[in-house]
């Protein structure tokens, strides 16, 4: 490449600099099943982004597909104007469904893999290590501790740790708190959106809770709800709640069973909410 | 490894089959040599005649005891005539070397006591007895100058002819429960269940006279020291000889050495020396050189194998498709088969031992690698980790646990299977349990089995401990999960 002269791709990045993800087009079929329609979505930088919607809709699939995991069938997905290789991933955060925790290392050499095998020196490592435990709230002690004698709000803090190492400029999270008890979820909840605040990531993340998707899209986000393999509406909770774009999204949205007393949407009253869809 | 150490600084080989009168006359010739002077080593019951007759011609052996039926009816079909057999013999490099001075021939044996109390001395007076009983060895049975052929020469009336088990015919012969069964004329039986042997009086067997075959090639004063022999053996002294082996468990080292002593006045060099503890250490070296070098080759080439397997969907079918074919080969015939190309000893036995144990390391690797979870194998590669590093830092640690369990399998299946190197002379424990068979002494194969035994059991517990150190402890802890994830909270 020329010095000075921009190539091709890094041209096109300047141009939409503002989107950090890109899908034009997109689509992906496993086998007989078309898992996602041909979609478009953009991503602007330091938006957070939940993808809601029931099983089966495509929403962890279109989450692969902008982690690199999966190429589309067709159309194109682009990470900060390219498409997302093997190098491109070390940019990416992803947090696979249940923490994805390698059993036979321990919560540090979980964290640290990736910095380790780059040749990082031990002093980098410490330092990094040190700042994300106190981010993530994970106890120092439990370091040494492997997969198996973690706990899962602590399994899923490591998890964060090991995808917020690099500092990469976006974070990928797939159900990061689907199997927890209602308590460890509700403080791993607040915790993880205390997280993006403070780091202003750009964030998608898959969850099937409206209450949960409306609590870390807040006021800035954006709650994408997915059916069938294609986007039904985006927007925030009150675009969902009062202007819904077909009766599906009133239904997905009613059937996201109240607390009792029917108090008003939040996120202290909404997080257990065990009968979603 | 001393030992094969020792074979292979032998400048003379003698080889023997796996019968007791061929390794008693190959002891006799190697000890002959040796109190000359002439250093001589003896691979023991070998096998069949094919094995021998092949060693022979491919000069891995310098010499064996053979029959001149055998190499006419069998070896060099066609070939009549003791001159036509000496040019076909000198033209593949082998001579006719000594004649012992007695003939193994097939003949029919009876008890002494019916003989006399029929009147019955050779062949021909069986056709007055139409009522006797009569039970051949299955091989007799089938071959031509056996049975039918005896039958058809000498017009022979008895009906419901079985054929049986050799050693069985001759338990039921001493038994009564038989009259008449096909014995070999030096049998050890002859004179342990007092049995006399009808005359062939009208010429049914061929001569089956017991000759030593010497490679051309070797050296000439060895060729010397061996005349000694000539004549020195004739069947009563063949009888006594195997009968020493057979019924009084004599080593065959000590018999030819005692025989060197009173028939040729000759000082043998018995190995005999060896004491049972040195015997045992002997065959465990040679039983762990086969188990130990089979198995590493095994491991270096099935992990590859294995790896390949899991990553490549279609050629991991024909792979283990592949291992699994070789695992149904009898080991027997893949023996068989790789004699001519690899000669007998230690080698075709690492090869089939190699090959037997490629099945559940390559299986264990390839399952241990598909087996890991779509979730970790999507972290591993979302991490952005090269495809190397993952399969170094993340597949094969978490595969170790499979892949361990699949080498300790191979390595209990290898030490078992082992024991048939002894067939083509690779030594080790199925040494003694293939001569505790020709001798039915169970001691003896106790001796080879109890070994093979310990050392299988041994083997399994060296895994556990490897297991300990190799298996990442984070998996071993898995075990435990749902325990100690409730108490860690």
């Amino acid at each position: 490449m020329i010095c000075g002269i921009p190539s091709a791709p890094a041209f096109a990045y300047a141009l939409h600099v503002a989107n950090v993800f890109e899908l034009q087009g997109a689509s992906k079929r496993y086998g007989a099943q078309q898992a996602l329609s041909a979609t478009d979505l953009e991503v602007p930088g330091g938006e957070t982004v939940v993808l809601i919607g029931p099983s089966g809709c495509g929403k962890s699939t279109l989450l692969r597909l902008l982690a690199g995991l999966q190429r589309p069938d067709t159309g194109r997905v682009l990470f900060r104007g390219a498409a997302p290789g093997p190098e491109q991933r070390r940019g990416l955060g992803y947090v696979v469904q249940g923490g994805g925790l390698f059993p036979h290392l321990t919560a540090e050499q979980n964290a640290t893999l990736l910095a380790r095998f780059l040749g990082w020196d031990e002093a980098r490592v410490r330092s990094r290590l040190s700042e994300l435990v106190e981010l993530t709230r994970f106890p120092p002690r439990a370091l040494e501790r492997y997969p198996a004698q973690l706990s899962g709000g602590q399994a899923q803090r490591v998890s964060l740790l090991r995808a917020l190492f690099l500092d990469p400029a976006a974070l990928l999270l797939d159900e990061p708190l689907g199997a927890l008890d209602p308590i460890t979820r509700f403080e791993l909840q607040r915790d993880l959106r205390d997280v993006f605040e403070r780091l202003r990531k750009t964030v998608v993340l898959v969850t099937h809770d409206l209450g949960e998707a409306a609590f870390f899209a807040g006021q800035r986000g954006r709650i994408v709800l997915l059916r069938d393999g294609r986007i039904v509406q985006q927007g925030s909770l009150s675009d969902l709640l009062h202007a819904p774009a077909e009766p599906f999204v009133s239904q997905f949205v009613a059937a996201q069973r109240p607390p009792p007393q029917g108090a008003q949407l939040g996120p202290a009253q909404l997080t257990p909410a065990p009968d979603a869809p | 490894m001393i030992a094969l150490a020792l074979l292979l600084c032998a400048p003379v080989q003698l080889g023997s089959k796996q019968f007791t009168e061929s390794v008693i006359l190959g002891e006799i010739a190697a000890q002959t040599l040796a109190a000359q002077g002439i250093p001589a080593g003896h691979k023991r019951e070998l096998g069949g005649t094919r094995v021998l007759w092949d060693a022979l011609l491919a000069g891995q052996i310098d010499a064996y005891a053979e029959y001149t039926g055998t190499l006419t009816q069998e070896l060099l079909p066609g070939v009549r005539g003791e001159a036509a057999l000496r040019a076909a013999l000198l033209s593949r490099g082998v001579a006719l070397g000594v004649r012992f001075g007695f003939s193994d021939s097939y003949a029919v044996g009876m008890r002494r006591e019916t003989a006399a109390r029929l009147g019955l001395r050779t062949t021909s007076d069986l056709v007055r007895h139409p009522s006797l009983h009569l039970a051949f060895s299955n091989e007799f049975m089938e071959r031509s100058d056996g049975w039918p052929g005896l039958r058809d020469r000498y017009a022979l009336p008895q009906q419901g002819v079985r054929g049986l088990d050799h050693d069985l015919a001759l338990r039921a012969l001493a038994n009564g429960s038989i009259d008449l069964t096909d014995v070999y004329t030096t049998d050890a039986e002859i004179r342990g269940s007092d049995l006399v042997v009808l005359e062939d009086d009208r010429h049914q067997f061929p001569d089956y006279a017991a000759v030593l075959l010497t490679r051309t090639s070797l050296d000439p004063k060895a060729q010397a020291a061996l005349r000694v022999l000539e004549g020195s053996i004739d069947a009563p002294a063949m009888i006594k000889l195997n009968a020493r082996a057979k019924l009084d468990h004599v080593p065959e080292s000590r018999i030819a050495s005692d025989f060197l002593r009173e028939r040729l006045k000759l000082t043998g060099s018995a190995g005999g020396g060896e004491g049972v503890l040195a015997v045992v250490w002997r065959r465990t070296l040679e039983h762990l050189f086969l188990v130990f070098v089979s198995l590493t080759c095994a491991v270096l080439c099935a992990v590859p194998l294995g790896i390949v397997a899991a990553q490549r969907r279609r050629l991991g079918q024909v792979i283990l498709a592949v291992a699994g074919v070789l695992q149904t080969i009898p080991s027997l015939a893949l023996l068989v088969v790789l004699i001519p190309i690899f000669g007998i000893g230690a080698g075709p036995a690492l090869i089939a031992l190699f090959l037997y144990s490629l099945l559940p390391i390559v299986r264990n690797t390839h399952a241990g690698l598909t087996g890991i979870p779509l979730g970790l194998r999507e972290s591993a590669d979302a991490l952005g980790l090269p495809k190397l590093a993952r399969l170094r830092l993340i597949e094969l640690p978490m595969a170790s646990p499979s892949i361990l369990a699949g080498i300790k399998v191979s390595a209990v299946i290898n030490v078992g299977t082992a024991t048939l190197g002894a067939l083509i002379g690779a030594g080790g424990y199925g040494q003694p349990i293939l001569t505790g068979i020709r001798l039915a002494d169970t001691g003896l194969i106790l001796e080879g089995a109890l070994p093979a035994a310990a050392l299988a059991l041994l083997v399994q517990a060296l895994f556990e401990v490897a297991e300990r150190a190799l298996v990442p402890r984070g998996l071993r802890l898995s075990a435990e999960a749902a325990t100690d994830s409730e108490t860690a909270r």
